[in-house]
């Protein structure tokens, strides 16, 4: 390729190990590609790009791969690199750079491994599993329209706080990836506590958090096993509390029987 | 909406919306709407967790008391089966002799079995949750983490050899004697398989306990930021105390303290 090192960053040569799989229904294999000229101030998607542009020349098939906003807000990126969901920094594929890695390397890529999360084709996967999740419950009935006045409904700090650090989820999946038993429960439990802590949320308080569990399970996803790798995971911090106040609030809503 | 009218090469959005047509198989429903009260909490992931934090919760009790019990044998014969002697006639003249214990019993095999099931259950979803593996392998989590499945097989394989050893004596080694434990105790430890099982299981329960305990408080709500270290310190004094103070008989028994 082109790219040339820039300034003292010399260009870096990599062996990709890489998941290809036609469709859903096709047998997928790791398949080994070598990329030269890789700059350490790529992002791990811009040398996939470099893969790309060169397999398209060779009249092969692109790698199929999730993206959009690469920014980091979006949660579209979807990697398994080395065995860490979004690569060995804590944040997503998209703002992971090549400097994370050494000239050399060979890199394992492969897609999040889920039931709930069928791949699609190579390291796309079908993440609408999280979608029906969010149908079940995740949401308020209150009447929107514009912006309501922001001391109508007084929240407390920490309630905000705390709800705040919970939106920061992106529904990015790498907690379902990451886990061992491929749960979705700091996912499911970002979005319940997100909801469940603001007076908005109050009304369906009891049926968001048994409705969202109770699609967590049918998806067909795995249990809880408190193994703590979601939230090592997790590129926005999402803490494993999180999953503790869940619990807390199921239990709660299975005592007041809604 | 200007965009609908164009032809789909003409879409100049970053983002497009197709319309699919309906998913192939649908998220099941369960029939007549979701469960609630018992059965919710039984046909939840979450709610079955619960059930093994209570149970194990009632076990982790028991073991407690059972360990304190158990280091009466470094007083003698005496003390020791005047202890078991004082444990059937607990409750009494109420409870008629033996009554106790046997609501002991029934309350800790309930226990278990509610444990041991909720856990296989557990287990099989978690596995078929993750049917395709990753090639690139990396160790996950504590040892105590990635071996409570096989612990658990293995204490409850012990808890049967330990009862059919010293409650009924089905198994044991010597003759058994009714009532007189410290010699049973004995005998069972001057075995080298008796100890070997007795020390491998106390090891699995360690581990077992070490993360267990913290995930119990976990799964009932009882974790936070500000508590965890209390948690973590709490589970590793159970685990250790538990484990030594188990152990410390068939040491015994081996250095010549009790025989």
């Amino acid at each position: 390729m082109t790219a040339a090192p820039r300034g003292t960053t010399p260009a870096m040569s990599l062996t990709l190990r890489v998941w290809r799989q036609k469709n859903a229904d096709a047998p997928g294999t790791m398949s080994t590609y070598e990329v030269d000229g890789i700059s350490p101030d790529m992002s791990f998607l811009e040398m996939l790009d470099t893969l790309n542009e060169e397999l398209i020349l060779k009249g092969e098939d692109p790698v199929a791969f999730d993206h959009d906003c690469r920014e980091g807000i979006c949660g579209a990126c979807s990697l398994v690199i080395n065995g860490d969901a979004h690569g060995p920094e804590r944040t997503t594929t998209c703002q992971l750079h090549m400097r994370s890695f050494q000239d050399g390397d060979t890199i394992d890529i492969e897609p999040w491994r889920a039931a709930a999360f069928p791949v699609v084709k190579d390291l796309v996967v079908d993440r609408s599993a999280f979608d029906r999740i969010i149908q079940a419950g995740g949401y308020v009935t209150a009447p929107t329209g514009a912006a309501p006045e922001a001391h109508a409904t007084p929240v407390p700090k920490p309630d905000a706080d705390f709800a705040f650090e919970h939106a920061e989820c992106i529904g990015c999946g790498a907690c379902v990836a990451a886990c061992p038993n491929g749960a979705a429960m700091l996912f499911t439990s970002a979005k319940v506590n997100h909801l469940n802590v603001l007076p908005q949320g109050a009304p369906e308080r009891e049926t968001r958090v048994l409705d969202m569990v109770a699609q967590m399970d049918d998806e067909g996803f795995g249990g809880c096993t408190l193994a703590g790798e979601c939230a090592t995971a997790c590129p926005k911090g999402i803490p494993l509390f999180s999953i503790t106040k869940m619990n807390r609030e199921f239990v709660r809503a299975v005592r007041k029987k809604r | 909406m200007a965009d609908a009218s164009l032809p789909s090469g003409l879409m100049a959005l970053a983002t497009r919306t197709d319309q699919r047509p309906p998913k192939k198989n649908p998220a099941p429903r369960r029939p007549g709407g979701r469960p609630t009260g018992g059965r919710a909490l039984w046909d939840s992931t979450v709610g079955k967790k619960t059930v093994m934090a209570v149970s194990g919760l009632i076990m982790l009790g028991y073991l407690v008391v059972h360990m304190f019990g158990n280091l009466k044998i470094f007083f003698g014969p005496a003390t020791f089966n005047g202890y078991a002697h004082w444990l059937r006639t607990l409750g009494e003249p109420f409870m008629h002799y033996e009554w106790t214990l046997w609501v002991f019993r029934v309350v800790l095999v309930a226990a278990v079995v509610a444990h041991a099931t909720s856990a296989y259950q557990l287990s099989r979803r978690d596995i078929r949750a993750r049917p395709t593996k990753y090639v690139h392998k990396k160790p996950r989590a504590s040892y105590a983490t990635r071996t409570m499945r096989w612990g658990g097989i293995i204490l409850g394989l012990f808890i049967v050899w330990h009862v059919l050893d010293l409650t009924t004596g089905t198994v044991h080694a010597g003759g058994f004697q009714p009532g007189h434990p410290y010699q049973n105790v004995v005998d069972t430890f001057s075995t080298w398989y008796g100890n070997v099982i007795y020390l491998v299981a106390m090891l699995a329960l360690g581990l077992h306990v070490r993360h267990g305990f913290w995930s119990a408080a976990q799964t009932l709500g009882a974790g936070s930021r500000s508590r965890d270290r209390l948690l973590k310190t709490l589970a590793d004094v159970l685990a250790l105390v538990l484990t030594l103070g188990f152990i410390a008989v068939p040491v015994g028994v081996m250095t010549g303290l009790v025989s």
